[in-house]
C-alpha cells in the first residue's frame, strides 16, 4: 500500500536520512513558499570544500520528504562542485522516480541544496553562487503547477 | 498493517450495502427490459423505476413525480444550476451561491459565467455558514437562483437552509418572477432528515453513492411548476426531464438504499455521534496544537475535520494508509493543484494550516474499537512528522 510512490519514496519517507539541524553549520538554506506552505531547510558542515554532514528539515507531502533524504545522501562526502551538479532528476532517478504530479517536489531538494551552498560561499568568502536567486513565485509553480 | 483496514472516509464514498445489492441483482440480467418498452419486459423494469421513485421521493418529502433521475450528485448539481439559467434567461441571469460550494457547483458557475450570466459568490464565517441576511442582501430583479449546499462535505457544517429560504421569501414577497432555491443535499440525505417542505427548497440535488448505494447514479428532486430547461436532449424519457434510457440496476439500488435510510438513520447517528465526539475530543485534547476545523454543534454526526498545525497532509494520510486507516485531507499535496482546498480558505485558514487538514467521515461499518486504534496511531506520526518540520517550535528544543 505505497500510492502513488515507489518503494524507495515510501522507504525515504518513513525512514528519512539525515533529519535534523546542525547547530554549528557552515550554510543553511531554506527554500520554499509560505503562500503553499511546503519548505525545506538544509544544514551543511563544510570541510576543505567537502561536504562533511548534512542535515534537513522538511515540511511538505511525502515526495517532498523523500527527496530532502535522498538529496542529503547524494551530496554527503561530495565537494561543493560535486554538489552543485546536483539536479532534481537525478534526485528522482535516484528514487526509482516520482509520478509526474510530484516531479517538481524534486525542484525543493535541488533549491535547497544549493541555497545552502550559497549562505557558506557567502560567509566564507562574502560572495555567493553566481546568478542565484532565492526561491521565488517561480518555484512555487514549479512545485505546485498553475 | 493490521489484518483489517479501518475505513473513516464515508464522505468520499460509501459500500454498497448488501440489502441494495441483492435488490440490484436481478435487474442486470433476469429482468433487463427498456422501461419505454410496451411488452412484459419492459413493464417489470417500469415498475421498478416507479417504485424506487416513490422510495426516494419518500426519503425527502417529496412527490414521486418531482424525482428525475440522473448519473449522480454532478449531474444533478449542473442540471438545477444550468436547467435553471436557461430556462429562465428572459426572466435574469443573475445567480447566488456560496464560497464553500462543491465543485460541481462553483466550476458550473464558472461555467455559466463565461455564458452571460452574473454570479454572487457569498462568504462564509470562521465556521463554514452562510449568512440568510447576506443572500437576501444579495439579492437584485436579475437574480433567477439561489444555491446554497444543505451540509458541507469537507468541513461538515450545516447550512441554515430552512433559514435562507425564509429570507429569500421575505425578499422577493410581491415580485412576479420567481426566485429559485436549489440545495446540494449529497452529504445529508439518508444521514440526517431531508425535506423538501420544511428546506423550502425548490431543487435539491442527492447521490447514492454516498448513502451505500452504487455509484454513478443520483436525482434531482424538481419542485412542481419548477422551468427547468434539460441538460440532455433525445428520448421522452424522466417525464421529457433527461433523455437516455434508464440506469435501471443503479436506480433500483439507489430506491432501496433511500427506503433503508429512511428507517436507520436514526439509530446510524444516534450510534455516530459518541464515536464523532469521541474522535473529534480526542485529538483536540490528546494532541497539541490542533484545531477543529468548521462548527462545533451545527455539524454532519459523521464529520471530523481538524488541522494539525506544522506539518502537511498528505505525509499524514500516507502514514495512516500504511497502518491501515483510509482518511483524507484538504492540503494541495494530495491534490496536485496550487491551493489547498477552496473551502479552508474560505473559512479563513492560513495556508500552512489548510495544509494540514485531515478529515475522518464515520459510516455504518465504525466501531468505537476503530476510533481507539486511530486515537493510539495517530499521534506517535504526528511527532516523528512534526520532529522533521522546520516549523515546529517544538523541534528546536
Ligand atoms: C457535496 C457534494 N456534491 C456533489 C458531489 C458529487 O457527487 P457525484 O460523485 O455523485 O457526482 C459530491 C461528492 O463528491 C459532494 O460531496
Ligand atoms: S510538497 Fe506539496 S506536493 Fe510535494
Amino acid at each position: 500500500m505505497t500510492g502513488p510512490y515507489s518503494a524507495k519514496v515510501m522507504d525515504h519517507f518513513m525512514n528519512p536520512r539525515n533529519v535534523g539541524e546542525i547547530p554549528d553549520a557552515d550554510g543553511v538554506g531554506q527554500v520554499g513558499n509560505p503562500v503553499c506552505g511546503d519548505i525545506m531547510k538544509m544544514y551543511i558542515k563544510v570541510k576543505d570544500k567537502i561536504i562533511t554532514d548534512v542535515k534537513f528539515q522538511t515540511f511538505g507531502c511525502g515526495a517532498a520528504i523523500a527527496t530532502s533524504s535522498m538529496a542529503t545522501e547524494l551530496i554527503k562526502g561530495k565537494n561543493i562542485d560535486e554538489a552543485l551538479a546536483l539536479t532534481n532528476k537525478a534526485v528522482a532517478e535516484a528514487l526509482d522516480g516520482l509520478p509526474p504530479v510530484k516531479m517538481h517536489c524534486s525542484v525543493l531538494a535541488e533549491e535547497a541544496v544549493r541555497a545552502a551552498i550559497n549562505d557558506y560561499l557567502i560567509k566564507t568568502t562574502g560572495q555567493g553562487l553566481p546568478g542565484f536567486k532565492p526561491h521565488d513565485e517561480s518555484l512555487h509553480k514549479e512545485v505546485h503547477g498553475n | 498493517m493490521p489484518d483489517e483496514r479501518i475505513y473513516l472516509d464515508y464522505a468520499a464514498t460509501t459500500p454498497v450495502d448488501g440489502r441494495v445489492r441483492a435488490a440490484m441483482g436481478p435487474y442486470h440480467s433476469e429482468k433487463f427490459g427498456n422501461p419505454s418498452s410496451l411488452h412484459s419486459f419492459g413493464q417489470e423494469t417500469r415498475a421498478a423505476l416507479e417504485k424506487a421513485r416513490e422510495q426516494v421521493a419518500a426519503l425527502i418529502g417529496a412527490l414521486p413525480g418531482e424525482i428525475v433521475f440522473t448519473s449522480g450528485g454532478t449531474e444533478a448539481d449542473n442540471f438545477a444550476l444550468e436547467g435553471i439559467a436557461f430556462a429562465n434567461e428572459n426572466k435574469g441571469n443573475h445567480i447566488i451561491t456560496s464560497a464553500v460550494e462543491h465543485h460541481a457547483v462553483l466550476h458550473c458557475c464558472e461555467f455559466l459565467k463565461k455564458r452571460g450570466c452574473e454570479i454572487t459568490v457569498l462568504p462564509v464565517d470562521g465556521s463554514g455558514l452562510v449568512s440568510p441576511e447576506a443572500v437576501a442582501g444579495a439579492l437584485t430583479p436579475r437574480t433567477v437562483l439561489v444555491s446554497i449546499m444543505h451540509a458541507n462535505n469537507e468541513i461538515g457544517t450545516i447550512e441554515p437552509v430552512a433559514e435562507i429560504a425564509e429570507a429569500i421569501k421575505s425578499r422577493v414577497a410581491g415580485r412576479e418572477s420567481r426566485v429559485y432555491f436549489h440545495t446540494d443535499a449529497v452529504q445529508t440525505a439518508g444521514h440526517i432528515p431531508v425535506n423538501v417542505n420544511d428546506l423550502g427548497v425548490d431543487l435539491l440535488a442527492i447521490s447514492a453513492h454516498k448513502l451505500y448505494g452504487p455509484k454513478g447514479v443520483g436525482c434531482l428532486y424538481v419542485r412542481k411548476g419548477t422551468r427547468l430547461a434539460p441538460l440532455l436532449h433525445g428520448g421522452a424519457q424522466e417525464n421529457n426531464r433527461r433523455a437516455s434510457t434508464e440506469n435501471v440496476p443503479g436506480i433500483v439500488g439507489f430506491g432501496a438504499a433511500a427506503e433503508l435510510a429512511r428507517s436507520e438513520m436514526a439509530e446510524e447517528s444516534k450510534k455516530l455521534l459518541p464515536l464523532r465526539d469521541k474522535l473529534m475530543n480526542g485529538l483536540l485534547t490528546r494532541i497539541p496544537d490542533v484545531r477543529l476545523n468548521g462548527h462545533p454543534a451545527r455539524r454532519l454526526p459523521n464529520n471530523v475535520n481538524v488541522s494539525v498545525k506544522y506539518i502537511e497532509g498528505e505525509s499524514m494520510l500516507l502514514n495512516l494508509d500504511l497502518l491501515g486507516i483510509a482518511a483524507s485531507s484538504g492540503s494541495a499535496c494530495t491534490s496536485g493543484s496550487l491551493d489547498p482546498s477552496h473551502v479552508l480558505m474560505a473559512i479563513g485558514l492560513p495556508h500552512e494550516i489548510a495544509h494540514g487538514s485531515l478529515r475522518f467521515t464515520l459510516g455504518q461499518q465504525t466501531t468505537e474499537a476503530e476510533i481507539d486504534y486511530v486515537l493510539e496511531k495517530l499521534p506517535p506520526v504526528i511527532e516523528k512528522l512534526r520532529a522533521m518540520s522546520p516549523l515546529y517550535p517544538g523541534g528546536k528544543k
